[in-house]
């Protein structure tokens, strides 16, 4: 197995602690993600997903249990908190939000102005960031607020790229986005990960969407893990799945559907491309026969 | 963290206060301020104090709200004191080097200290007990003969009420922004004043502008319900003067007599 990027120990998260409130966020994590991973996490409302992810690059303090990037402990020095931050990349839900420079270019470069790197070197990286998500020079001088909602969306994404994190993290970053602007993120976020080979952690409600990216999914449910595998396994449990309130892809379904008909479907069908070569196959063979 | 912040939080409960109606507990409240202002010895403001002490047990708040409420402005009351205690002429009590303390100095501290934690917890009494809504709802009513000099009375009281709504909304959309900054490496904890203060466009520009949006949402749903001003509504709640208004009205008048008569009849410890 390579070597862990991400690693933590007993990590509970409590809030309102000391009050009748108090109630679990996350409770017990033991998780361990390789570096260079893809990985999908998936998780109804309310599982945890959206604090694990911020302990991740220290916005949360852990109630207990410990957090390891590249084998540090990210508590021991409070002070040096920083640091992780620019070693974990977090994109939030809805970026567009958080935008403010006059320019995109100022607002890309706010992260990796903000690691003090030189005015050369935040050049570049802004040039770059902007060029993986897709947009052109001519937007640089352009306020991010005339921009359409989904070239905002990666400007925000660039903001975070722009300082070349060793784990990307984003929550749900297609949300509210029509088809066509959800391909485009995720496409430029597989590039990336492609190109880069950095761990990229994808947060969705979309079972479509985890599988057709990620090879690996970490399903939360009540404040726990449920499961950590591939996606294979994972959807061999679909019907667990379910009763957690989520489900397998729609054209999984449907092939385990034709499966049980008779028909030589194989049961680990998860996106739409391996389906259509699956029964192009089997109806080539057909005419054939 | 920065959910913790209370203003005018209220909490709610079934105590006499609690039940009281909402314009003459505001109406009360203004008669105290202006008990507290005229008190100009320690007899009348101690009247002041007992009428708190009275009130609080009453609304069942507990004393530590007052001590929540005066938290924040600690640092003004401690300016008071020493400005009172410091430049104040009378018999020196201690003096060093060109620093001295006078006895009129002290006791006019002590008293300015006591007359704005009254100013507090009195005003404060009345946000705890009564819920935004319904002051909102008093304010307008006893606005509302200004309606006649042209005054967008209900409009000014409608603005209100959407702004204490959305306290908790900005407060949690400030939250977010916040973290989202952080870990874009904004570093908002440390450094000085002028650092501190520039740390913070990142997070207000994204702010106005979502609140902006949200005005903007707000009005046209606003206006999709058919919304066109106060002429001609009606509304859910009524509200009522009962026993209950009377029997505080008369109890806040016997400290208001009783606060002008000792500063008439008992001297001690003026003021000024």
């Amino acid at each position: 197995m390579a070597e862990s990027i991400l690693r933590t120990e007993n990590l509970t998260y409590k809030y309102s602690t000391g009050t009748v409130f108090e109630k679990a966020a996350i409770q017990d994590i033991n998780l361990e993600i390789e570096k260079g991973q893809f990985l999908g996490i998936i998780g109804h409302t309310g599982s945890g997903k959206s604090t694990l992810i911020q302990h991740f690059n220290g916005l949360l303090k852990p109630s207990s249990g410990k957090v390891y990037v590249d084998g540090e402990d990210m508590w021991a020095n409070p002070k040096a908190i920083r640091k992780f931050r620019f070693k974990v990349g977090l994109v939030f839900q809805y970026p567009e939000y958080q935008l403010f420079e006059e320019t995109v270019y100022k607002d890309v470069a706010f992260g990796p102005g903000n690691m003090g790197l030189s005015e050369g070197e935040v050049r570049e990286r802004v040039h770059h960031a902007l060029k993986l998500v897709g947009l052109p020079e001519s937007i640089q001088e352009k306020s991010p607020f005339e921009l359409s909602g989904g070239q905002k969306r990666r400007v925000a994404i660039a903001g975070v790229l722009a300082m070349e994190p060793e784990v990307l993290i984003l929550d749900e970053p297609t949300a509210g986005l029509d088809p066509h602007g959800r391909d485009m993120i995720l496409d430029l976020i597989r590039d990336y990960h492609a190109q880069r080979k950095n761990t990229v952690l994808l947060v969705s409600h979309s079972m479509e969407d985890i599988a057709k990216y990620a090879p690996k999914v970490l399903v939360m449910s009540k404040a726990g893990i449920f499961a950590y595998d591939d996606v294979k396994n994972i959807f061999d449990r679909a019907s667990e799945l379910e009763r957690l309130g989520l489900s397998v892809p729609q054209v999984t379904k449907i092939c385990r559907k034709l499966s049980e008909l008779g028909y030589p479907v194989p049961p680990d069908i998860y996106t739409v491309e391996q389906a259509r070569d699956c029964l192009l196959d089997l109806l080539g063979k057909g005419a054939a026969r | 963290m920065i959910k913790d912040i209370t203003i005018g939080q209220f909490f709610p409960g079934e105590s006499p206060i609690h039940r009281m109606d909402p314009r003459m507990k505001l109406i009360l409240t203004v008669a105290y301020i202006v008990m507290l202002f005229i008190a100009n010895n320690a007899a009348s403001l101690l009247v002041g104090v007992i009428f708190l002490l009275i009130v609080y047990p009453v609304s069942g708040i507990s004393g530590k709200m007052v001590l929540r409420s005066v938290k924040p402005i600690l640092p003004i009351i401690a300016i008071t004191a020493v400005l009172n205690m410091f430049f104040i002429d009378g018999e020196v009590l201690f003096q060093l080097w060109k620093i001295r303390i006078t006895d009129k100095g002290v006791i006019t501290a002590v008293m300015m200290c006591a007359r704005i934690v009254c100013l507090i917890a009195g005003t404060s009494l009345m946000t705890y007990t009564t819920s935004p809504i319904a002051l909102t709802d008093a304010i307008e009513r006893l606005f509302s003969p200004l309606k006649k000099i042209k005054l967008p009375v209900h409009e000014v009281a409608m603005m209100m009420t959407i702004a204490l709504r959305f306290i908790p909304t900005l407060i949690e959309e400030t939250d977010k922004i916040m973290s989202a900054q952080k870990a874009r490496g904004a570093d908002i904890e440390s450094g000085n004043l002028v650092q501190r203060i520039r740390a913070l466009v990142p997070i207000l520009i994204p702010l106005f502008v979502s609140a902006f949006r949200r005005a903007e949402e707000l009005a046209l749903a606003m206006e999709c319900r058919c919304y066109h001003g106060g002429e001609g509504r009606t509304r859910m709640r009524q509200l009522h003067l009962g026993k209950l208004d009377v029997v505080a009205a008369c109890v806040t008048a016997v400290c208001l007599a009783a606060a002008i008569l000792a500063n008439v009849h008992i001297q001690v410890f003026v003021l000024r």
